[in-house]
């Protein structure tokens, strides 16, 4: 049964923006459950328009567009307002409703509670809005037919990341550390978005159009005669996608952004816009088949980051921190997967990926709302034990529990108390059930163990990588035995053993609004590798409609059974050292004797932070401060400053003529007659 | 007849007089005085070249030039007698509100 509902494109990104807009006119004095149930619906509707998108695509495959109107004609520039619906792009269409919904969902609940823990309930519809206009802006960035329609996307999600990192803009340490970190997000993709601008200069350039189809046509003339113009093109790029796909050396905004709120943390930067920079690359794919240097230094940064962000991620001590990492890390996967050529496996790890890092992150973001609850209890307990206080006490109390935010006084040993420290956490298995197996089942998917979801896609790029380019085989490899080590752990500090403090000992399970995404998430990160059986390749022949120089994919028996091999010992090495005698509160990570100075470096992310304070930040503040004081202030002010001056002591000189006296006046009226009647009378 | 520069001479050298008058004396009166007197030099010239040239029309420009004067002065000593009831004196040096 053939289904033509193409015409339908638009309203992935219109059912968004109707959503954003009736929650700004309306939500505030509507109340909660509307907000966050327009807004769900908004996104649902979106996942609904991709799935009846995806069946036309499934009996008509080729490419369809829909056009909505010109935006720019100047001279040999058209670049128009066109949405464009093929395989590839519904895949992520799909990713991102379908996700998007879920997380939307779960914020109803979550964002209920945070904003009474943060001190403002009236900010709730703005999350709503801020997160529909972030759905909204990256289903531009999917379905662009055009180099910049899908920029204006690249732009809005970067715009949203902002917004939602500095949600709670007054918050975080000494009461700025959230507007810092959303400002850091934003100039780091900046840098990005700069090789991206220059890339599509070079493109405009070179073939005349922004247009998908008019590039693609003409890479193979364009590289006969002037390839060295298409590796700049790539290698411009790549800098775009490390700057959003969180790569080296652009990764540093992704921890930082952990800031925001956890849905923010499992949409944003772990399902969503951080996938923007892998769909860049795979849209691109006959550029990048054109230019097999930039293909390989993109596959090498992919492998790097992958091999540096598993190493960082070992050593953290914030369960959020963790996630980031492993996010940065599996980014790299995907990343070396399509600078290899092997689009299918990157983009089906895309999937199953954001399937189980949303999983975690979400299950993360119900610990530490059990964590908060818990902590909450602890302190009514002793506020119950000790009496209330004093007025000024509460109201001080009060005040600071307002301020540090997430930060929360330990009213027992008053010392601050963070619920994300995985050192804080501990037997949470017994308190929070169903969150533990969801969390279970979504590292699982993430170290890659069968029949999961994860290691279907994880091996297929492994494999891929073993084929075409073992080097990248061997650091990924690595990567995955780092991965199932640090993921292990995280399970055994969080969930296994005894509460390691009071906070932790209260917490309790959610209420279902928290608990069905996650459910389905799980349910997800579990069969979602039902899509790209080996052997069946069901997503790399849809995605062969699209993409033309498609690695195809090949099981190997030997090799995923090896993988397989070194998840589980990774697995099996975290649960020795973290699991199986698991850890008091005062008891230092046995991680730390074991690598010592290594364990240092980890922990403090191999000091890149600093580093690029040293080299960059401060530089640029200088040359930042020399440009305003000495130049802008010193020379151009002092002109204008000085022009005024002049004029002024011009008129003051001027003035004295005028001494009001009418002889005076008189005496000038002579001079004035003598000086004409003399140039008329000599004039002759 | 005597030659025309005589006249013309004398002419010059009432103007000069006026016009040393209106620079120099500071009583409204007399620099009133010195402008009459100017506009007689310049009576005279017409005259003289009329006289001189057999141009008629000079005289009949002398009884413009008079007509006017009269208006000017009647103006201007009304003028005077409004400035004294402000400040009780015709003393021109007084009349400087327009210093800068």
């Amino acid at each position: 049964m053939q289904i033509n509902l193409f015409g339908l494109a638009p309203w992935v990104v219109f059912f968004p923006l109707l959503g954003l807009v009736i929650n700004l006119l309306v939500g505030k004095t509507l109340g909660e459950k509307f907000s966050g149930g327009i807004a769900s619906l908004a996104v649902g509707a979106s996942f609904v328009v991709s799935v009846l998108l995806a069946l036309s695509l499934a009996g008509d495959p080729q490419m369809h567009y829909v056009r909505l109107g010109d935006w720019i004609t100047a001279g040999p520039l058209s670049v128009g307002w066109v949405f464009r619906v093929d395989t590839l792009a519904v895949t992520m269409m799909l990713v991102v409703s379908g996700v998007g919904t879920l997380i939307h969902v779960y914020s109803i609940g979550y964002m209920h509670h945070d904003v009474r823990h943060n001190g403002d309930p009236g900010r709730y519809t703005r999350f709503f809005v801020y997160l529909n206009l972030f759905i909204a802006a990256m289903m531009v960035l999917v379905s662009a037919d055009n180099f910049l329609m899908m920029f204006v996307g690249w732009e809005g999600v970067g715009l949203c990341s902002y917004l939602l990192i500095g949600f709670w803009f007054e918050k975080g340490a000494d009461g700025i550390g959230n507007a810092r970190a959303a400002k850091k997000a934003f100039i780091v993709n900046r840098i990005g978005d700069f090789g991206l601008l220059i890339a599509l200069f070079l493109i405009f350039a070179t073939f005349g159009s922004l247009q998908y189809d008019e590039v693609f046509a003409k890479v193979m003339q364009i590289s006969a005669i002037n390839s060295p113009v298409i590796v700049l093109i790539t290698l411009f790029m790549l800098l775009a996608v490390t700057g959003k796909s969180a790569q080296v050396p652009l990764y540093v905004w992704l921890p930082d952004a952990m800031a925001g709120p956890t849905p923010v943390s499992a949409l944003i930067h772990a399902a969503t816009m951080v996938t923007a920079g892998v769909y860049l690359v795979t849209r691109s794919n006959p550029l990048y088949s054109a230019a097999p240097a930039a293909q390989a230094v993109v596959a090498w940064v992919g492998a790097a980051t992958a091999l540096f962000a598993a190493t960082i991620a070992v050593a953290q001590a914030d369960i959020k921190k963790v996630l980031a990492y492993s996010t940065i890390s599996q980014l790299g996967y995907m990343v070396a997967a399509v600078g290899m050529g092997a689009y299918a496996a990157g983009m089906f790890h895309l999937v199953t990926h954001s399937f189980f890092k949303a999983l975690l992150f979400l299950a993360a973001g119900s610990v530490i709302l059990g964590m908060e609850h818990g902590e909450d209890a602890t302190q009514h307990a002793a506020q119950r034990r000790a009496g209330k206080g004093s007025k000024k006490q509460q109201q001080a109390r009060a005040k600071e529990q307002f301020v540090q935010g997430a930060l929360v006084f330990d009213a027992e040993h008053d010392e601050q108390f963070d619920p994300q420290d995985m050192w804080n956490m501990g037997g949470l298995r017994e308190r929070q059930p169903v969150t533990f197996w969801v969390y279970l089942i979504g590292a699982l998917a993430l170290a890659g163990i069968f029949p999961l979801s994860g290691f279907f896609s994880k091996d297929e790029i492994l494999g891929e990588a073993f084929r075409l380019q073992p080097g990248i085989f061997w650091v990924l490899l690595v990567a995955a035995f780092l991965t199932a080590f640090y993921i292990g752990r995280q399970v055994c500090l969080v969930f296994l053993g005894k509460p390691r403090t009071e906070g932790a000992s209260r917490s309790r399970e959610n209420p279902s609004v928290i608990l069905v995404p996650l459910v389905i998430l799980a349910a997800l990160a579990a069969f979602g590798g039902a899509i790209n059986l080996p052997g069946v390749q069901s997503l790399e022949h849809w995605l062969e409609h699209t993409i033309a120089n498609l690695e195809p994919g090949q099981f190997s028996l030997l090799l995923a059974g090896g993988a397989l091999l070194v998840a589980g010992m990774g697995l099996l090495v975290a649960w020795a050292v973290y699991g199986q005698a698991p850890l008091a509160k005062a008891q230092p990570d046995p991680l730390r004797r074991a690598l010592g100075p290594l364990y240092i470096a980890l922990e403090h992310k191999w000091w890149v932070d600093e580093l690029y304070d040293r080299i960059i930040v401060r530089p640029y503040k200088g040359l930042a401060a020399f440009l305003s004081s000495g130049v802008d202030m010193g020379v151009i002010d002092y002109l204008g400053d000085a022009l005024a001056r002049l004029t002024a002591s011009l008129a003051d000189a001027l003035r004295r003529l005028q001494t009001g006296l009418v002889r005076m006046y008189a005496l000038a009226f002579l001079f004035g007659a003598v000086v004409v009647l003399a140039f008329l009378a000599f004039s002759r | 007849m005597v030659p025309i520069s005589w006249y013309i001479g004398l002419s010059i050298t009432l103007f000069t007089l006026g016009v040393m008058g209106i620079l120099t004396r500071r009583n409204a009166i007399i620099i009133f005085m010195s402008l009459e007197l100017m506009f007689n030099a310049a009576n005279l010239a017409f005259v003289t070249f009329a006289l001189y040239y057999h141009a008629l029309s000079g005289q009949i420009f002398v009884f413009f030039v008079m007509a006017v004067a009269a208006a000017e002065v009647a103006v201007g000593l009304a003028l005077m007698v409004a400035i004294f009831r402000t400040k009780g004196s015709i003393d021109v040096d007084q009349v400087s509100s327009l210093k800068g």
